[in-house]
């Protein structure tokens, strides 16, 4: 009976994350769209609902009814997969991600509930899988559509996804070494508490190495996710959309709503690598209260991340595409080299 | 009982998609294909308790190396006119090399020290792998790298003659 009730609690919990993600998606639509309309000291959409918040909802229900065109020329199969495995692979990087402490839900369940879906030893290797994964998705979309700005468009994103990856990746070693896990709860426990009694223990505050090692792991997020300044593949000035200008319909939106959680798993793994996961004042795992005062730091982090995606795209420019690849080898990748080394002398230093 | 029928369902799909691999008449298919066969063999990873082998496995093979295939496939944009022609004159190498290798697949599977059968691995945490990496196994792992440097300075002398 036990086992029937924590795989039914395993399964609640999938569904729940699924469903967050899935109904934060239109909102983090509107509320872009919303805020780069004041940015621009425009209104933004104003008519469907108040404020215009049932706009993405609008938009929903107009993307499943257009009709699904398919291009004659296009290789069927590797068409008809490649959004799924866009959005498959943006889903699995919130499998490992902690958002809250353990509970018991005021008392309801025995054993104190992890509000994470697995714990896995390898946590963030993961993650990285997930991401070098999702290049397929746009790979493919852009090589079956069989169209040339689609293939410029993927060749781009190939190119910017491999290279920022890499940087990616050793941005984060920094915390790994730091926090000596690649289990990402582990990374969180080894964030709580406080320096001087009021500094939170976060991995930006714990050593210089840790604030770099979060821009860095910031920018190359943002390349990653092909959001502007880094936004090439579907850069719409030089190739109409890029990728994805072959779909329509729900295959078009699939690529949306995985760019949208793709942003929103960055800024979750942001969050929990550096800014303390669902660490902050209140948030303990022992009083009854605290398991939603964690839940509530880690979104309050989770949707500043998501403004600074959004307040990026409407401050700067996109990139020419040499800088792009200039910037991301010759400068974020022997930066998050020399982080490592220096992160390595802090450790050591501060350990003798 | 799970395990087992996992094994057998990773090793099909392994073993199919390697042999799907070398019939596809399309590259990008091949392509495809092959990252599904390192999909099955992180799977097998993760059955002999390797689950930090099967994610590299999964980042640089599946997620690394392959895009960059599928990168020059594009480039290349082979069509299904364009397909190179088999060369007769390489035919008979690729059949000597084949059966070389397939040869001393066997000598070393009939050898005692092929005879071991595959067991868990004791204990296979990062740190550990780490640990034996820069201690037990140190000149090989230089080597390797070396090796990968060298091929790199190929590349580049290649590619930038005049740089």
């Amino acid at each position: 009976m036990t086992g029937f009730l924590e795989f039914l609690l395993i399964a609640v919990k999938c569904v729940a994350v699924f469903a967050v993600v899935m109904t934060g998606v239109p909102f983090m639509v509107w509320f872009e769209r919303k805020a780069v309309a004041h940015f621009q000291s425009r209104l933004g959409p104003m008519y469907v609902g108040p404020h215009g918040i049932l706009q993405p909802f609008a938009d929903a229900i107009k993307l499943m009814f257009k009709e699904d065109f398919v291009p004659p020329q296009a290789d069927k199969v590797i068409y008809y997969i490649a959004p799924l495995i866009g959005i498959t692979t943006a889903f699995l990087g919130f499998s490992v991600i902690p958002f809250g402490p353990d509970t018991t839900l005021f008392g309801l369940v025995k054993t104190p509930l992890s509000l994470q879906l697995t714990d896995l030893n390898i946590g963030l290797l993961i993650v990285f899988s997930a991401t070098a994964m999702g290049v397929y998705g746009i790979v493919l979309a852009g090589w079956s559509s069989n169209s040339k700005y689609a293939l410029l468009g993927a060749l781009r994103s190939t190119a910017q996804m491999a290279s920022y990856e890499l940087s990616l990746g050793l941005s984060t070693v920094a915390v790994l070494m730091l926090a000596g896990s690649l289990s990402l709860n582990s990374i969180v426990s080894a964030q709580s508490g406080y320096f001087a009694g009021f500094v939170p223990r976060w991995f930006i505050f714990q050593a210089p190495m840790g604030f770099l090692a979060f821009l860095l792991y910031f920018i190359c997020g943002v390349a990653e996710t092909n959001r502007a300044p880094f936004d090439f593949p579907e850069a719409e000035q030089e190739l109409v959309a890029g990728f994805h200008t072959e779909y329509s319909s729900m295959k078009f939106a699939m690529f949306f709503m995985s760019e949208y959680i793709n942003m929103i798993g960055v800024s979750c793994l942001a969050t929990t690598l550096f800014l303390g996961g669902w660490n902050g004042w209140g948030a303990s795992p022992g009083t009854s209260y605290g398991w939603i005062v964690g839940l509530g730091w880690f979104v309050v982090k989770v949707l500043f991340l998501l403004f600074v995606y959004v307040w990026l795209r409407a401050t700067l420019p996109r990139l020419r595409y040499d800088q792009l690849m200039a910037f991301g080898w010759k400068f974020l990748f022997p930066l998050s080299m020399a982080n490592i080394l220096a992160t390595a002398v802090w450790i050591s230093l501060r350990a003798a | 009982m799970i395990a087992i029928a996992a094994f057998f369902l990773l090793a099909a799909i392994a073993v199919a998609s390697a042999v799907a691999m070398l019939f596809q008449r399309n590259a990008v298919n091949s392509c495809l294909c092959l990252v599904l066969a390192f999909f099955a063999l992180a799977g097998l990873y993760v059955l002999l308790g390797s689950p930090f082998i099967a994610a590299i496995q999964v980042i640089v093979y599946a997620g690394a190396i392959m895009v960059l295939f599928l990168f020059v496939i594009m480039l290349l944009n082979l069509t299904a006119r364009e397909q190179p022609q088999k060369r007769p004159r390489v035919l008979p190498f690729a059949v000597a090399f084949g059966l070389m290798l397939f040869i001393e697949l066997v000598v070393a599977l009939r050898s005692p020290a092929g005879q071991v059968a595959a067991s868990r691995a004791p204990e296979t945490t990062v740190e550990e792998i780490g640990t034996q990496l820069f201690t037990h196994y140190i000149y090989p792992f230089e080597l390797s790298s070396v090796l990968i440097l060298a091929a790199i300075v190929g590349a580049v002398m290649l590619a930038k003659k005049k740089l």
